[in-house]
Formats: structure tokens, C-alpha cells, sequence
């Protein structure tokens, strides 16, 4: 296994609307290595999420080459792409996306459905990522009667039950207030601690400072300054 | 790793676990939606129920009476008049008798009584009216019994009383009443002109030819050399069930030998044509309107399948981030609006068979269905649903994760 976790070389994407071609990434080269903490950043509209999206094989990208852990994904199948997705990357959004009607142990074993965790397994990986994340007394609780930091948890603890080898978080303080987000970065710090990747997106120059490593978009383009 | 063995997979039982969730979080919204279900498939099994039930019902009512009666006449009909009346032989009874299949079979002709008045005192009362115009029936000893009659007191001449030529009458209950006759334990006497006749018995009841009730009845014998009847117009025929059309097509043969084709013969339609028609009336009628209320259902279910699609990209879109692929996506939706089906599949079927079972109950029929609709029912409701929801789970498999993560930022 090597250090290397992803790799971008060239990466363009550009979206097409009729004849007006929209050039949203260009010629990023970016490399991730395993145990990382990186953090991109930029304003809204400079193709961060464009960025995320083709890195957490969510999109495709027209122009250059990808390797996931060795393996070059840009001709991956669907499958392939769903089965990577699924098996080796977690995800936290701003939103949370929990589903309201499920209680937190019931949204946490859901990222455990598509990837074969056995069945009789699930319940007790959720309880031990629900502890990792401190909220082992919230498992019977509906998302509703959480706060917006307690749901961003349930959440991480959802993404880190698949044991991935990336975590990719698209403004995971966006919807937060200060105490909140303090909260969820210092579980970030944790986590990395843990030899957890993580891939953090924010517009927030807070957010982005814990990370080990900064990525700045503008316009489309990556400029990485020295390291911090 | 080898990415190749990194496969998306979701276990049936998850499947199932997960489309049940997604029916259970929203109960009145499911049970709403399979509401449409219901009502198509409760019509539909209500309809086959009673159309059945009525066609049992139907043959049930000429198994008793019509299906067991033929009778032969020597009218020539309201055209026939071209050809010469045949007269039925006196012995017409006797033949009829001997045909395999006839439990009874008795002969009847009317008499004319060229104005003769009826009375049942021999004196003129100033004050009442005691003398009426009654029809005259002339019968055969075996017409009782063929034509399922009933007395309510006395007895009914036997061929003694015909071959003797016996003035003796049976009263209809009509004329009994009329007459003031309401015992026979003192042989009341009827005058008929100015003949008497004695009371043998008053008829109360017939299932056939009910001409019967409202007239006097006399023995054939009698009416021949009082009143010089020339030959019974009638044979009333009582078969074994199921021996009708054969004893229909016998009959004319054996009372008009030389001339089969001059009788004219009432014989019941066959059951299983009755039936039949009864069936396919109340079918081809029904079957519409419950095919018309399945198909509402069916758009039903797809419409809130479709908003609840739309509702829940953000939900979809979770799942594919999490690693579901388009087939799991579209399996969740089909499966729950398949089980909205088969819901109101079982639910509609009980409401069916109830209708039928209340139907039957108001009009003391007997329920008669074929189990198997019952059965069959509840399936067709999952088809239903499942038809119903491929538009919907198609749409919701086609959706690009980053598009419904983005549309559906909510909770």
C-alpha cells in the first residue's frame, strides 16, 4: 500500500448548456496522501465543489486522469465508480442529509446497506462510531430533537461506520453556529489523529487553518501556498 | 485493492427492510395512496362475486319449477292459424307417463259454458248477488300433482271419478271464496246452471298453470259427456331435473304421433345458458367500471409515488453517495409502491367479498365465488403497483447524485 491516495493530473471539467461552454475546473493537479488532512478552500463559485464532486467520484471529469489508490477511474464503470463510492469514501455535507423519519442508529447503519457489511455486524459498528463521535447517548433519538452540531456528528459518525479511506466534507460547519463547528473540528483533529484522510471544503479561513494542508480555488484554477 | 471487488450491493432483506420503512414512516400518506387500490379491486371482486352469486341464484329458481316443466298445447299460436287444430288424445296423460324422466303429467282443457252461471244455493236471493260467470276447467286425475298443486281441504278426483262421470268438482281458492265455501266434511254442493256438483275439494295453491286457482275443476270425463268437450287443449308435464329438453322433444311424438309438428311445446332454457348470459351481462357491464376505478388507482399510486420521488431526492441522493446504485434506487421505489399495491389489493378483495357477502345477505341469496378471485386479488393489486410505480423509479434512478444531493439540501 502506498502513500499515495489520489492523484489528479490535468483534471479539467466543463459543463455544456446549449453552446455555451462553462470551463468550471482547469488543469488541476492535486495529490492526496493516506492520512492526510487537507483542506481546499476559495469562494463560492471558484469550482470547489466541482472539484469535490469529480474527486468523490460523484461526477466525471472531461479532461486528464484520476487514480483512486492506484486505480485509474476515469474509464471506471458506473458500477465500479458506485462500488468505490460505497466501499472507500465517506461523505459529510452541509445539510447532514439524515433521514427524519429514522432514528440516529437507523440513519448511521444506512451507510452499512450498500457495502456488505454483514447484517448482524452493522448494529454494533454503529454504537462504536456513534461513541466515537460522542453521541452514544443519542442512538434511539430522531435527528429532529438534535442540535445542528449533534446531527453534523451523526452524520460523521454515518461516514466513518464504512471505515473509507477518505473522508470528504463538502462546508461541514456551513450550517453550524461557532460553538457547534469548534465541536465538529475538534472531531476532526481526532479523527486524523485516529490516521484518518480527510478532504475538508469551506469558504471559512477558520475552518480551513486545522488542516495540515491548505488548497486554494480561484476561478477554477488550484494554487496550493507553502504548507503551514 | 482490486476496485473490481468493490461491488455495490444491497441483500434483498435490506431492500425489503428499507421499502418498508419508507412505507411505514408516512402511514396515512400510504394508506391514502392504496386507497385507489382499493377501491379498483374491491369493485372488481364485488363484481365477479355478485355476477356468480346472481347466476347461481337465477338456476338456482328454474332448477325448482321451470327447469323441471314442459308443456304441450295444441294452440296454433297467435299466427297459426292456416293449418287444422290437432286434438290432443284423452290418453295423453297415460303416454306422456310412460316417456323415461316424467314424475307427473296431467291433461287440462277449458270448458265452455255458454253462459251458464254458478251459484252455491239453489234459490234466488233478492238481496245479494249469489250467482257468478266462472271459468270451468276440465282436468285430468294427474294435472295435481304435475302441476305442484296443494289443497287446503278435501281431495282431488282420481279416474274413478272421470270414467264414471261423476259430478264432482274441485274448487279453486278463488271461486271457494267467492262461492262461500270453506269446508268440504259436508259435501257443499255448486250449482252450474242447473246442474249440482259436489265439492271434493278446494285447491289453494299451484306452482304451475295458476289459471287453476281462479276456476271450478272438474274430471275430464264428466266435461266430456256434460258439457261434450271435444279434447284437453293442455298437457302439463313435471320432469326430473335435467331431463327437460329430452322430454320436450319426446313429448310431441308421443300425444301427436301423426303429426309431432302441430303441438306447440314451453320447455326452460338450458341452465348453463342461463348462467351463462346472466354472467356475461353483469360481467361485460362491471368489469368496465371496475377496470375504469383500477386504472384511477394505478394513477394514483404513480402520482404520490412521483411527488414522494420528488420529495425524497435528497434521501436519493444520499443513498448513491453512500454507494447505491441506480437499480437499488429504482428496486426501493417499485417495491414500496408495489407493497401500496398488494395493500390495497388485500384490503380491496376483503371489502369485495364483503360487499358480495352483504349483497347476498340482503336479497337471501347464496354467496357463490370462485376462491381463487379472492386469492388472485391481492396480486393483482401488487401488479398494479408495480405498473404504477416504474415511471416514478425510473425517474428516481435517473437522477445524478450531485444534482439530487444539491436540490434536495434539507434536515
Amino acid at each position: 500500500m502506498t502513500a499515495e491516495l489520489i492523484r489528479l493530473v490535468g483534471v479539467g471539467r466543463t459543463f455544456r448548456s446549449g453552446d455555451i461552454e462553462v470551463r468550471a475546473l482547469r488543469d488541476a493537479d492535486l495529490e492526496v496522501r493516506r492520512g492526510e488532512y487537507l483542506s481546499i478552500v476559495g469562494p463560492s463559485g471558484s469550482g470547489k465543489s466541482t472539484l469535490l464532486n469529480i474527486i468523490a467520484l460523484l461526477d466525471r471529469h472531461t479532461a486528464g486522469t484520476y487514480r483512486f489508490e492506484g486505480t485509474d477511474v476515469t474509464e471506471l464503470s458506473e458500477g465500479a465508480r458506485t462500488g468505490l463510492r460505497a466501499h472507500r469514501i465517506g461523505f459529510v455535507f452541509q445539510s447532514f442529509h439524515l433521514l427524519a423519519h429514522r432514528t440516529v442508529t437507523e440513519n448511521v447503519i444506512m451507510s452499512m446497506l450498500y457495502n456488505s457489511v454483514p447484517r448482524r455486524e452493522r448494529r454494533a459498528r454503529a454504537m462504536a462510531a456513534l461513541d466515537r463521535v460522542g453521541l452514544d447517548h443519542r442512538a434511539g433519538f430522531r435527528p429532529g430533537r438534535l442540535s445542528g452540531g449533534e446531527r453534523q456528528r451523526v452524520a460523521i459518525a454515518r461516514a466513518i461506520a464504512t471505515r473509507p479511506a477518505i473522508l470528504i466534507c463538502d462546508e461541514p460547519t456551513g450550517n453550524l453556529d461557532s460553538a457547534s463547528t469548534e465541536s465538529v473540528l475538534e472531531l476532526f483533529d481526532d479523527l486524523r489523529s485516529d490516521g484518518l484522510t480527510l478532504l475538508v471544503v469551506t469558504h471559512d479561513d477558520a475552518v480551513s487553518t486545522r488542516a495540515e494542508r491548505i488548497v486554494r480555488m480561484h476561478d477554477g484554477r488550484l494554487s496550493e501556498p507553502v504548507a503551514v | 485493492m482490486a476496485v473490481g471487488r468493490l461491488r455495490a450491493r444491497l441483500r434483498v432483506r435490506d431492500l425489503l427492510a428499507e421499502a418498508l420503512a419508507g412505507l411505514f414512516t408516512r402511514p396515512g400518506r400510504s394508506l391514502l395512496t392504496a386507497l385507489g387500490a382499493v377501491l379498483g379491486i374491491a369493485s372488481l371482486v364485488a363484481t365477479l362475486g355478485i355476477a356468480e352469486t346472481a347466476g347461481a341464484q337465477i338456476v338456482t329458481a328454474f332448477d325448482e319449477l321451470a327447469a323441471t316443466s314442459v308443456v304441450v298445447t295444441n294452440d296454433r299460436g297467435f299466427f297459426g292459424t292456416s293449418q287444422a287444430q290437432v286434438a290432443l288424445p284423452w290418453d295423453s296423460e297415460e303416454r306422456v307417463s310412460r316417456l323415461n324422466g316424467v314424475v307427473a303429467a296431467g291433461t287440462m282443457a277449458e270448458v265452455p259454458l255458454g253462459g251458464r252461471l254458478t251459484s252455491a244455493v239453489p234459490v234466488n236471493d233478492p238481496l245479494g248477488l249469489t250467482e257468478f260467470q266462472m271459468p270451468m276447467i276440465a282436468a285430468s286425475p294427474g294435472l295435481y300433482a304435475a302441476a305442484r298443486g296443494q289443497l287446503s281441504t278435501g281431495r282431488w278426483f282420481d279416474h274413478g271419478h272421470s270414467e264414471r262421470a261423476d259430478r264432482v268438482v274441485v274448487l279453486g281458492t278463488g271461486v271457494a271464496q267467492r262461492l262461500n265455501v270453506t269446508r268440504v266434511d259436508q259435501q257443499p254442493v255448486v250449482f252450474v246452471g242447473d246442474a249440482s256438483f259436489t265439492v271434493l275439494g278446494i285447491l289453494e295453491d299451484v306452482q304451475r298453470q295458476p289459471e287453476l286457482l281462479n276456476a271450478l275443476i272438474i274430471p275430464e270425463g264428466t266435461a266430456r259427456e256434460m258439457y261434450g268437450l271435444e279434447s284437453p287443449t293442455t298437457v302439463q308435464i313435471d320432469t326430473e331435473i335435467g331431463a327437460a329438453s329430452l322430454i320436450s322433444a319426446q313429448a310431441p311424438i308421443a300425444v301427436s304421433p301423426d303429426d309431432p309438428d302441430a303441438v306447440q311445446v314451453q320447455a326452460p332454457l338450458e341452465p348453463d345458458e342461463v348462467r351463462a348470459g346472466v354472467e356475461e351481462d353483469v360481467n361485460a357491464l362491471f368489469l368496465i367500471l371496475g377496470g375504469v376505478s383500477l386504472l384511477v388507482g394505478a394513477i394514483g399510486i404513480a402520482n404520490v409515488t412521483l411527488v414522494s420521488v420528488l420529495e425524497r431526492i435528497g434521501e436519493i441522493g444520499l443513498r448513491r453517495a453512500l454507494g447505491a446504485g441506480r437499480r437499488h434506487i429504482a428496486y426501493q421505489f417499485l417495491l414500496e409502491s408495489t407493497g401500496v399495491g398488494l395493500f390495497g389489493g388485500v384490503i380491496g378483495a376483503s371489502a369485495g367479498v364483503l360487499v358480495v357477502v352483504t349483497v347476498s345477505a340482503l336479497r337471501t341469496w347464496t354467496p357463490v365465488m370462485d376462491p381463487r378471485i379472492a386469492l388472485a386479488a391481492p396480486f393483482l393489486g401488487a401488479l398494479v403497483g408495480l405498473l404504477a410505480g416504474l415511471y416514478p423509479a425510473l425517474r428516481a434512478s435517473r437522477m445524478a447524485p450531485v444534482d439530487s444531493l444539491r436540490a434536495g439540501a434539507t434536515g
